[in-house]
């Protein structure tokens, strides 16, 4: 690797960084942190050595039935949907400027946590946290139900009701952005919740909890439950007292999870699963950028983001070229300490994944893909990978249909844009996908034609407050972000009365 | 609102705890010592706890003078006493503010910043307004006469809340993608509209500042904004504080100045693309011809009322009495909504016209600095004698005067709060918009009747229903030709619901989302 020959070693345990005291392990329920009622714990590690960070109360299907009785309280008989859409409004915002004023705090949590990269996740992560929640604090007060036109003399309106007590169980890969996903806008439409934050990252969820406690939210309207999915997460979608159930993580799990929210209460549930998103790159476009475009997508937050571009098809004209670029910036990808500002790449979160990620790079070989660069992990301490690219991958390949959650990358050519489309769509994921062509017909065609929930042209990762973000197919159903995350926490009644002499119907 | 209007009725409250007078007959020339604060007229004026730091026109992000070099008072209406003297714009001011917008809306920063960047600065500019509402309430009351505890209290929260709601706004104006036969891709852009003409009335300087600035804003477009010439102040204090939050320079103008002049050449101005008047159903004929004859800019108007409150037979009259009551009297009777038209089932009119009598014998008139006070004096000697004059008119066609019907004090512009019984629908006081204290009974007897009638005039801003009953509630609501029905309530606002009039009472709508299309332009894209 060019980054152990540049000199950022994985393995350099020089402290780049002071990690800040822990402040909180324990579960936060009804207001407060408290123990697990069991009494256990579990630990959760840095990835860059394996080490133990801090011990976290463990929260289990008993703890699971007290956070869920005090969202039901704050729910049925508490203030927070009862405030006025400007009134919750007020205390989001009053919470979005403090984690802004714990930015740095907030950044280390999510670096040490989940290896991520101490310096974009201040300037993204965290400050990303802080307008989401504004976003949906200023949608508070725009719920609007409609006016019906009966279609007898009737008059019908619809009310938007906040849906009740929320469950939402989030990954570890952006553990500050899914919270603020899920969160803000099911906050925004007067719902109470119950979080499970990934066993991995559970910090800075914790802290969250402390901050929106000192805005001003409200006793047992968000509790945070820390644990393991077989017990917590399986507590929650199973849960006979919560309303709806929304999930980010593998479709392993978000099966497990439709199953119990059906074999329970019928919960309605969204789903925001894996993916294997194509990006094609079309011969007209500048293949320097669209080398730089492909490889951020499977690079960027080290391969683990459910819409990483792990499928590049490139068009036959300037496919070799392309190649030859994309392998040489690959080589230059700096992989290193987190905390150091010229890292490009920290760890994998954790070792299970580090092992999977390793053994897809061993099944590519053995499938008879060509290894172009990567393929080994980097240093002796910790998890980190190498930039790894497979040419020659066929489209029945394992490399090529399992969500490997690594920075792997399967090249694939193509030769029309019928076959691209086709070859595209070939994958039971339907997240995300990637174009890069400067052709408005070939962008309008190739928009419409692959079956995912968002698009990028010439473009990657362009995540907004505003945009719906979700999946086609396997990769889930519903919508994060926009006025469709919003409504998703929404009840619908329609209200019907007879009317008399009206002057119009 | 549920707030504000919890406010509204907490101010009510505490006025008819501490009333001390009662009774007496109200006609004319029996004085005014049944008013509880009469005596205050006569005491020195309350000094306001503010400094007039602002007196010239807003361009270009910085305080100027008129071209002209003139002036013009703006008056104390307790005294009818100078506070200050304002610069005066003219056509030529005019030109500049536009000049300056259309630079700010062509080239400035402000229409290409991030939504969520112009979110930022109208936040800002809100926590700054909630900072200086004190003195923001008073300039209000010094200049227009309104009590301070409803600026302080209800209006000043109102204006911040509604910049909060219109910076929510900013990164949800969305345009569609549409569905077309053929092969083809369309959506729409919705697109600032560019420089916004803005002309605002004196009732509400602030809550209209609010109504018209908030959504233009929002959408990305620059403003010239002309302030009534009788409350320039408050208007060229909260620019100012939108500025402090990083406002670009240009983005909001303000130029204070007379309608004939300043707001005429806004009206005609070639380069304004979008024109919102509030005020005078006259000057807002003016303002449309105007409008049509230069550049054809599209205009909202929101005018005058003549808005009726029906009382049904069903009704608790104790608290139809209180509401009508507001509904009419509420800012010295100066709102284009008011409830002036006061219609009352045949089986509750008695019994109603002598509690409404009653009520509006307990009303506080006084100093407006006051703790306590539900009444301070009309805006200007203009509006005084028009209402002087109605009230005669009243008298002289055959309405019962039931009490008030003059002038209180010797100094100012305060009119006692005044009614009027057996009113009917032909009279001027039943037709004409008084926009004074001066309150109109009228009695009806089934429901159709009444429809009728109250449908029967040519503006249709608003309603009260009084009722219990929801088929007579929702087939009034339906029935009326008007823009806004309060059902057992009157004069809620929200910043999210919308406002504006049916027939001459104007056209377009504010507030709400509804309000953003009128800064908009819908561009429809088509890709074959």
């Amino acid at each position: 690797m060019t980054a152990l020959s540049n000199g950022h070693a994985a393995n350099n345990s020089s402290p780049l960084f002071k990690i800040p005291p822990i402040k909180f392990t324990n579960l936060f329920i009804n207001g407060h942190f408290v123990h697990s009622l069991s009494g256990n714990e579990f630990e959760t590690i840095d990835p860059r050595t394996g080490e133990v960070i801090a011990k976290i109360s463990e929260g289990r299907k008993e703890d699971i039935d007290v956070a869920v009785k005090a969202a039901r309280e704050a729910f049925d008989n508490g203030p927070w949907p009862r405030m006025s859409g400007a009134e919750r409004a007020k205390i989001m915002m009053k919470w979005a400027d403090l984690i802004e004023e714990n930015v740095e705090e907030l950044a280390a949590l999510d670096a040490i946590d989940a290896g991520k990269l101490y310096h974009l996740v201040k300037v993204l992560d965290i400050p990303a946290v802080a307008n989401c929640l504004r976003y949906y604090a200023g949608a508070a007060d725009k719920i609007h139900g409609e006016v019906l036109k009966g279609a007898r003399e009737l008059h019908a309106y619809t009310l938007m009701e906040p849906i009740g007590v929320v469950g939402h169980i989030i990954p570890w890969n952006f553990p500050s952005t899914m919270f603020a996903a899920k969160v803000s806008p099911s906050l925004a439409a007067g719902c109470t919740v119950v979080l499970k934050p990934a066993e991995q990252t559970p910090l800075s969820a914790l802290f969250f909890a402390h901050l929106a406690k000192q805005a001003g939210i409200p006793d047992g309207v968000l509790n945070v439950v820390p644990g393991f999915g077989p017990t917590a997460g399986a507590a929650i979608s199973s849960h006979m007292d919560i309303d709806k159930v929304s999930f980010t993580g593998s479709t392993e799990v978000g099966r497990a999870i439709m199953h119990a929210a059906a074999s329970s209460n019928l919960k309605p549930v969204s789903l925001e699963l894996g993916g294997k998103s194509p990006l094609l790159i079309f011969d007209d476009a500048d293949v320097d950028k669209a080398a730089d475009l492909a490889l951020l997508g499977i690079l960027f937050n080290k391969g683990e983001i459910c819409v990483a571009s792990s499928r590049v098809f490139v068009q036959e004209g300037i496919y070799d070229e392309f190649e030859k670029k994309l392998v040489k910036k690959a080589k230059a990808w700096v992989v290193g300490d987190p905390f150091d500002p010229q890292s490009q790449q920290g760890p994998q979160v954790d070792k299970n994944q580090f092992e999977k990620i390793l053994s897809y790079i061993e099944i590519g070989k053995e499938e008879g893909a060509t290894l172009l660069t990567g393929g080994k992990k980097v240093g002796n301490k910790g998890y980190y990978i190498e930039p790894t690219i497979f040419s020659n991958v066929k489209e029945n390949m394992r490399i090529a249909q399992d969500e490997i959650f690594g920075p792997v990358l399967a090249l694939m050519k193509f030769r029309t844009i019928e076959e691209g489309i086709k070859s595209a769509n070939n994958s039971r994921y339907g997240l995300a996908a990637g174009i890069v062509t400067k052709n408005i017909d070939t962008a309008n065609t190739v928009s419409r034609a692959i079956r995912a929930g968002i698009i990028w042209i010439n473009c990657y990762f362009a995540f907004g407050n505003d945009i719906p973000y979700g999946g086609y197919k396997q990769s889930g159903f519903g919508r994060d972000f926009g006025m469709e995350g919003l409504h998703k926490y929404l009840q619908v009644k329609s209200v019907v009365t007879p009317i008399y002499n009206s002057p119009w119907l | 609102m549920a707030s504000s209007s919890t406010r509204i009725s907490r101010l009510l409250s505490r006025s008819s705890a501490s009333l001390f007078s009662r009774g007496g007959k109200g006609y004319l020339g029996t004085g005014f010592s049944r008013y509880s604060t009469a005596t205050a007229l006569e005491e020195e004026p309350i000094k306001p706890a503010v400094q007039v730091e602002h007196t010239q026109l807003l361009i270009g992000g910085k305080f100027v003078d008129a071209l002209s070099g003139k002036t013009f008072p703006t008056l104390d209406p307790r005294t009818g006493e100078v506070i200050a003297h304002v610069a005066e714009g003219h056509s030529e001011d005019v030109d500049r503010a536009v000049a300056a917008a259309r630079k700010a809306f062509d080239q400035g920063p402000w229409p290409k910043m991030t939504a969520y960047e112009r979110q930022r600065i109208l936040l800002r500019a809100a926590d700054l307004l909630e900072k200086h509402n004190d003195e923001l309430a008073a300039l209000e009351t010094w200049d227009n006469g309104k009590p301070y505890e409803q600026s302080a209290q209800i209006e000043i929260p109102m204006l911040v809340r509604l910049f909060r709601y219109y910076a929510g706004w900013a990164d949800k104006i969305h345009g569609m993608t549409v569905p077309a036969d053929g092969q083809y891709h369309v959506q729409t852009l919705h697109e600032p509209i560019g420089v916004a003409g803005q002309i605002i009335p004196w009732n509400f300087p602030l809550l209209m500042f609010a109504w018209k600035v908030g959504p233009a804003l929002a959408c990305g477009n620059t403003i010239v904004l002309k302030t009534a010439e009788q409350t320039p102040l408050s208007a060229l204090y909260a620019a100012k504080l939108f500025h402090e939050a990083g406002l670009p320079e240009g983005v909001l103008n303000v130029v204070s100045g007379f309608g004939p002049t300043a707001g005429a050449a806004l009206a005609s101005h070639m380069d304004v693309d979008k024109l919102a008047f509030t005020g005078s159903t006259d000057t807002g004929k003016v303002v449309l011809e105007l409008a049509a004859r230069s550049n054809l800019k599209p205009v909202t108007l929101e005018l005058g009322g003549k808005s009726p409150f029906i009382v049904c037979e069903d009704a608790d009259v104790d608290q139809a009495v209180e509401l009508a009551h507001f509904a009419l009297f509420f800012n010295q009777g100066q709102c284009c909504c008011a409830g002036s038209r006061t219609y009352v089932h045949e089986h509750v009119y008695d019994e109603f016209v002598e509690k409404a009598k009653a009520r509006a014998l307990k009303r506080i008139v006084g100093d407006p600095f006051k703790s306590g006070i539900e009444q301070g004096p009309q805006i200007d000697s203009e509006q005084f004698e028009k209402i002087l004059k109605y009230i005669r008119s009243g008298v002289q066609s055959g309405a019962t005067l039931e009490t008030g019907g003059d002038r209180l004090g010797s100094k100012g512009f305060y009119v006692q709060p005044t009614v009027f019984s057996n009113v009917e629908d032909g009279m001027l006081i039943a037709k004409e918009e008084i926009f004074g204290p001066v309150q109109s009974i009228l009695k009806f007897k089934d429901l159709d009747e009444v429809i009728e009638r109250a449908n029967n005039t040519r503006y249709g801003l608003a309603a009260g229903v009084f009722t219990k009953n929801i088929d007579t509630a929702n087939t009034l609501t339906r029935a009326l030709r008007v823009g806004t029905v309060w059902v057992n309530c009157f004069d809620t606002f929200d910043a999210a619901i919308p406002f504006g009039g049916y027939k001459m009472s104007g056209q377009g709508r504010e507030k709400g989302e509804y309000s953003l299309k009128n800064y908009l332009q819908v561009k429809a894209v088509r890709y074959v």
